[in-house]
């Protein structure tokens, strides 16, 4: 199992849920989030001052995933949180030890 | 009868007109000059309690948003209590040049029978403590995010009496020097604007910087906000000007098209400034510039045709937005909400203007009485304006240091840091 975490542009949310449901993720963590990368910030104007604004509002996806669905929704994401303008985001895999239903106590594939 | 604006003055000379030719009618009460003017007073406090409330809370920061509200709305009231108590008779109530005196003290003969002009002098009373109201309001936005509360209180009172009451009386009570000089003032360029703004820059000046400032960033926590407030102010403003009549006349309906002309051109002058400068049109600067028109067609609303306010409105909202943005950071000073930037400098450009564009040839309605042409015109109203501006800042300079002695300015840091609406008032604007 792997946890796919990706960063993405806020208003690209409801393609990739979409785009994810359609190759059968059944299950997405979303969090908003604020953060840079080389987009880095940007700058307000109030007045005649100028605010750089490091931070920059995005949203965290984490996506449990069995190993054989990572690569088709790395790419998933890729295609639709895609804008081609800098701050698209990231996307990175992790190693899933565990996963458990509360619910049910189901633990590993059945769980996702 | 007071001797005021505009509007009175003029239909006082039609009276006196009417003398000569034969008997001068009574003074009577005019219900459609009084139900406008009913509606013009509320018209103004709505400019406070919510327009300069609203327009000031969005533009601090999130942890001070109560704080300017709490100020603009306590000033309503000590400033609405003390006009009554002496204020109004300082102003309009006697002939002396510089101070009208106690006559009116405790709103002595203010019956429900009593006029001024043609409408009650309940009515005149209290469009006039509504300016009471504004005016020191107004300075709120100088000092934002550091004055202790009880010292604010102080100062409003104090300043209300020595400062606001006898230069409302020089300008507009009967036997006012600067009045009697020929000062055109209509709604209050000078005695409500420029007297505020210098106010503003003094009280900045004497509190030194917020901490952090200029360095950390202070951009507006809420620009909605700002925007209605902005809003209400234009909207309030037709009571401020076009209530200046004292009348349900023309001069009445001319100072309300001169008002909105005045102010949308200085609100498009003020973001093509800024568009061109900075390379985008801010919505902060769009209300900001009708901001700085509504303040420069004041003083000329009864005087000014509609190209002359179209002028004066380009004007303000060039000479605003210079100030409020490079001015203030050439000179340093940190004049929060740009109080002495917008009211200070638009207030100045109005008054010098007006003595311009109310000449006939250029569209206005006549010059200052006993006033031979624009120059003569441009030098009265440029006296009005520096007698005001050193009147009002080394008054309100004795005021502050005198306040600081004694009760203290400014907060501590730690509740500067934590910000005023929970270390001065216990309460927070948002709760989320």
């Amino acid at each position: 199992m792997k946890l796919v975490t990706a960063i993405i542009k806020p208003f690209k949310l409801d393609e990739v849920r979409e785009a994810l449901a359609e190759v059968g993720v059944r299950g997405v963590t979303v969090t908003e989030v604020k953060g840079f990368g080389r987009q880095k910030g940007h700058t307000e104007l109030y007045r005649g001052a100028e605010y750089v604004i490091d931070f920059l509002p995005k949203v965290r996806l984490d996506v449990a995933v069995e190993d054989g669905l990572v690569e088709q929704v790395v790419e998933t994401i890729v295609r639709a949180a895609r804008t081609g303008k800098i701050g698209d985001g990231k996307i990175f895999v992790l190693p899933l030890e565990q996963a458990v239903r509360i619910r049910t106590g189901e633990a590993g594939h059945e769980a996702l | 009868m007071p001797l005021h604006r505009g509007g009175v003055r003029r239909r006082l000379l039609g009276a006196a007109a009417l003398l000569a030719s034969g008997p001068a009618p009574a003074a009577e009460l005019a219900p459609g000059d009084t139900a406008w003017m009913l509606t013009a007073t509320a018209l103004v406090l709505l400019m406070t309690i919510p327009g300069l409330a609203l327009f000031y809370a969005g533009m601090v920061r999130a942890r001070n948003v109560l704080s300017v509200m709490m100020q603009c709305f306590a000033i309503t009231a000590l400033a609405s209590v003390l006009w009554a108590l002496y204020g109004y008779s300082v102003a309009f109530g006697g002939e002396g040049a510089f101070w009208g005196g106690l006559a009116k003290a405790f709103l002595r003969g203010l019956t429900p029978e009593a006029l001024s002009g043609t409408i009650p002098e309940s009515v005149f009373m209290t469009f006039q403590m509504t300016f009471a109201v504004i005016t020191p309001a107004l300075i709120v936005g100088a000092f934002a995010e550091r004055m202790r509360f009880s010292a604010l209180l102080w100062f409003t009172g104090l300043w209300l009496s020595l400062v606001y009451a006898p230069v409302a009386h020089w300008v507009w009570g009967e036997g006012g020097w600067l009045a009697g000089r020929g000062v055109l003032d209509f709604a209050g360029g000078t005695v409500v604007h420029v007297n505020a703004g210098v106010a503003g820059l003094v009280a900045a000046l004497v509190l030194g910087p917020r901490r952090g400032y200029p360095a950390t960033p202070m951009p507006p926590h809420n620009l909605t906000l700002t925007v209605t407030g902005a809003s209400l102010l234009w909207v309030g403003w037709f009571g401020f000007n076009a209530g200046s009549a004292l009348a349900a006349d023309g001069t009445a309906g001319m100072a309300m098209a001169v008002t909105q002309l005045a102010t949308a051109a200085a609100a498009l002058a003020w973001m093509s400034a800024e568009w061109v400068s900075h390379g985008k049109p801010s919505v902060l600067g769009i209300a900001s510039g009708a901001v700085a028109g509504l303040v420069a067609i004041t003083p000329a609303a009864g005087t000014a045709g509609p190209m002359g306010a179209l002028a004066i409105g380009v004007a303000a909202g060039l000479g605003c937005f210079y100030a409020a943005t490079r001015l203030k950071r050439a000179l340093g000073y940190d004049d929060a909400l740009d109080c002495f930037g917008v009211h200070g400098v638009g207030g100045l450009i109005g008054a010098l203007l007006t003595g311009v564009f109310a000449a006939p040839a250029l569209g206005g309605a006549g010059l200052g009485e006993g006033v031979a042409g624009i120059g003569e015109q441009v030098a009265v109203q440029a006296l009005g304006v520096a007698a005001t501006i050193a009147y009002t800042a080394v008054a309100s300079l004795v005021i502050l240091k005198g306040l600081d002695r004694v009760v203290g300015l400014r907060v501590s840091e730690e509740q500067e840091l934590e910000g005023l609406d929970l270390a001065l008032h216990d309460e927070r604007g948002y709760i989320l």
